[in-house]
């Protein structure tokens, strides 16, 4: 045998896997670092001919500019990274609200399109078909230019019931003043959440042990909002409002909500619900019928079989499609740039920009925060995923 | 019979309790199941909520609906020349659409500023493209193959020559600044098809490659775009690829968001593709590796075949999403068919308070012509590739 080893004949390098694969390697990664040296090289040199500073030094100068919606302290002579941090709330205030909104109104119609009720199952669907196939920026236009903007002057507001008003200016609501001992309200809320966890908890265990059931929903209703809202009524009302009026030409106090914040807000909820809905959809029509039959045939009411068969096999379903639903609705809230919204891209992308002239540096940051909430959001639903997971033999 | 043969004696002395002398009165025919009625009952007036539901239903509908109807058509002016064919007036005191208004402006909404001598070439170029579309879609079409070849380098080809035109052959150039509307838009999407597919082809095929330095950058690249929004790829390649490469290239503002929405489309692609590697048996792979077929053969003849052919549907959902999309360039200042519906807004010359919203209801019912027609179209394959799996 020993003998015959050494007359296979040797073949070309070519032929050998091994050698192949490694060479296709060093020739892609050659490439890359190529296209990437170019580009510093190219990028560079135009930089230093037009003159454009590089680096992040920008970051502490005067930004000079004045932003519509600030959360946080903000005024022209604030520095660029301070706008910067105004643009990053008001995207996740939107994103975080439209989240809750579209989540809200997407189950809803998920389960109206799976309703036995034929007039509201056609008019989800219609709902859903309608709304999936008309772009967002077209919905946002329509929402912003055709209807918030088309609403009376100030002078012709529509009141509000409770002391508000609506026009083209946005709308403007009365601003809850919270005096002094309204904290023990705060306290009491606080203690409300932490007490009705902790009931939570003592159910579930109780339960596990005993098979009794406790009603942890009404209690924890109770705990949350009615011991919160005694205790201030307790105290005397500590809270006044503060109402808006109107002038002749501008409205004075109260809260003022944008006409671009609820444009983009109604648009990206409206939007995303419908995506939400065949999301919500898929998921439950993916539980088997003998689920429910064999939950009725151990004598489950209709209610206990949704809520402890359904639900928890459909969510396994639901639940990656609906994170990224949720990453979509941040990632189109960067369309907030047609309608003149301060968010993160309109703010930095857009005037820090055009005012710096550092898009390298700009362009990076901004995607950058992107990317970084799009991985986390991702890793940690790998990590819910693999928890949640069918554990198959 | 058989009750009485089994009760005792005593018992049948007794007789028993009560015994019917005369046949029941048959009981009222069921309610109606069938029919329209029937059909009613079940489906609209089962129970209570059922009932309550269908109301709330009936009254958003007639709430929403003839309001709609109104509007669109019956208040519609659907003739007029200016301005004040759209106004309210003593004769009209209800306005509705103003359809003048975008048959007005319907060849700006197509061709956007393209010289109006050369608009039969943006005219050729759409019928090229429904040709090469309809040649595609028709799964039972004959010379298929050909026609992979006719939609991914004849047709772009010619469109390049035809739509930026070409001095030797007598079509005078149009600058990509002239375009816009309609042809615009199906520029970008086509443009983000016949490249996205390929290049995420070659992505899916590189995540999942054996080559760690493949893998790694394949993965690198998907993650990358899909994690950043469309708006910010498309700010890249408009305000860094001019950075980017050498100073005397510069390259054209339509070509840099194309470039943009091609990469971004890609990525998506080569997930969806991804999905179709992965539902193909590890057998069909050792099956080629059997008979001797190399990695690209293997990939050629066996796998993508299949792979592709699986995911049909989610490429056309891509595309939808792609087409929808192209709606963004308009931020890069980039005049696409949206963007021409919002520059036709501040046309003095026609406005009205009712111009916004005409102009909006018809690019909606433009998108939602195409992408419910597609989305059908992903349908009826989706339900075509299902009837040959059925037993």
């Amino acid at each position: 045998m020993a003998a015959v080893e050494p007359t296979r004949p040797k073949a070309p390098l070519i032929y050998n896997p091994q050698a192949c694969s490694i060479a296709y390697q060093v020739l892609l990664c050659a490439a890359i670092v190529f296209l990437a040296w170019s580009a510093i090289h190219n990028a560079a040199e135009n930089l230093a001919r037009a003159k454009i500073a590089s680096g992040f030094g920008f970051w502490d100068n005067t930004a000079g500019f004045d932003i519509s919606q600030t959360l946080i302290q903000y005024a022209t002579t604030s520095s660029y990274g301070r706008a910067f941090w105004v643009g990053l709330i008001n995207t996740l205030l939107v994103a975080a609200l439209g989240i809750v909104l579209a989540t809200i109104l997407g189950f809803l119609i998920g389960i109206a399109r799976l309703s036995k009720n034929w007039l509201l199952s056609r008019m989800a669907s219609f709902y859903v078909e309608t709304i999936r196939n008309i772009p967002l920026l077209l919905q946002l236009l329509f929402w912003y230019n055709a209807v918030l903007k088309a609403l009376p002057g100030i002078r012709e507001s529509l009141a509000i019931p409770g002391g508000g008003f609506l026009n083209n200016r946005g709308l403007f609501l009365p601003q809850p003043i919270f005096e002094s001992g309204s904290g023990i309200a705060l306290v009491a809320l606080a203690a409300g959440i932490a007490a009705s966890i902790a009931y939570a908890v003592w159910a579930k265990r109780r339960q596990m042990a005993t098979g009794r059931q406790a009603p942890v929903l009404w209690v924890g209703l109770g705990l949350m909002v009615v011991m919160p809202l005694a205790v201030l009524a307790l105290s005397g009302f500590p809270v006044t409002f503060n109402y808006p009026e109107a002038g002749r030409f501008n409205i004075r106090g109260g809260i003022e909500i944008l006409p671009e914040f609820m444009a983009l807000l109604f648009g990206l909820s409206i939007y995303t619900a419908a995506f939400i809905a065949e999301v919500v959809r898929a998921g439950i029509t993916s539980v088997v019928k003998g689920q429910t039959e064999a939950a009725y045939s151990l004598g489950l009411r209709p209610g206990a079989t949704l809520r402890l068969v359904v639900i928890p096999q459909a969510m396994r379903v639901i639940i990656p499609p609906l994170t990224s639903q949720y990453l979509n609705i941040t990632k189109n809230s960067t369309l907030a740039v047609a309608i003149g919204y301060p968010d993160l891209v309109q703010i930095f992308a857009g005037t820090v920009l055009n005012q710096t002239g550092q898009a390298v540096e700009v362009i990076v940051i901004t995607m950058a925060v992107y990317l970084t909430i799009s991985l986390v959001t991702s890793g940690l639903m790998n990590l819910y995923n693999r928890r949640i997971s069918l554990v198959e033999r | 019979m058989s009750d009485i043969a089994t009760t005792t004696d005593a018992e049948l002395m007794e007789g028993p309790a009560f015994v019917r002398g005369q046949p029941l009165a048959p009981l009222p025919p069921p309610i109606k199941e069938g029919g329209a009625v029937g059909w009613m009952r079940k489906n609209l007036f089962s129970g209570v909520l059922n009932i309550a539901l269908t109301i709330v239903c009936a009254a958003l509908i007639v709430w929403i609906v003839p309001p709609l109807i109104k509007f669109l058509v019956i208040d519609a002016v659907w003739n007029g020349s200016g301005r004040a064919d759209c106004l309210q007036q003593p004769g009209q005191p209800e306005i509705g659409a103003c359809w003048a208004y975008v048959f007005d402006k319907i060849s700006f909404f197509t061709y956007g500023f393209y010289p109006i001598g050369e608009r039969w070439r943006v005219d050729v170029f759409f019928a090229l493209l429904t040709i090469g579309v309809g040649w595609m879609a028709w799964l039972n079409a004959p010379r298929r193959d050909i026609c992979m070849i006719y939609f991914f380098i004849v047709l772009p080809a010619a469109s390049l020559i035809l739509l930026l035109g070409w001095p030797p052959i007598g079509l005078p150039k149009v600058a990509t600044t002239q375009w816009g509307g309609v042809l615009v838009t199906v520029v970008v999407a086509s443009v983000g098809i016949v490249f996205s597919l390929p290049i995420g082809i070659v992505l899916a095929l590189g995540r999942r490659s054996k080559m760690p330095a493949v893998r790694l950058f394949s993965v690198m690249f998907i993650e990358f775009v899909r994690g950043v929004p469309l708006i910010t790829v498309l700010f890249m390649a408009s305000v860094m690829l001019p950075l980017f490469v050498p100073d005397t290239w510069s390259p054209d503002k339509l070509l840099r968001a194309l470039v943009g929405v091609s990469l971004f489309a890609a990525a998506y692609m080569a997930e969806v593709v991804r999905a179709g590697l992965q539902a193909i048996p590890k057998g069909q792979f050792e099956g080629a590796m059997a008979v001797g077929l190399g990695y690209w053969q293997t990939m050629r003849f066996i796998v993508l075949p299949q792979a592709l052919k699986i995911t049909i549907p989610n490429i056309v959902n891509t595309t939808i999403g792609l087409f929808k999309d192209t709606t963004l360039v308009f931020i890069v200042g980039i005049f696409d068919f949206l963007m021409t519906v919002e520059a036709g807004r501040g046309d003095p010359a026609w406005a009205t308070p009712v111009t916004s919203t005409t102009g909006y209801a018809f690019a909606a019912i433009f998108y939602l012509v195409f992408c419910y027609g597609m989305s059908r179209y992903a349908r009826f394959v989706e339900a075509r590739l299902a009837a040959g799996d059925r037993r």
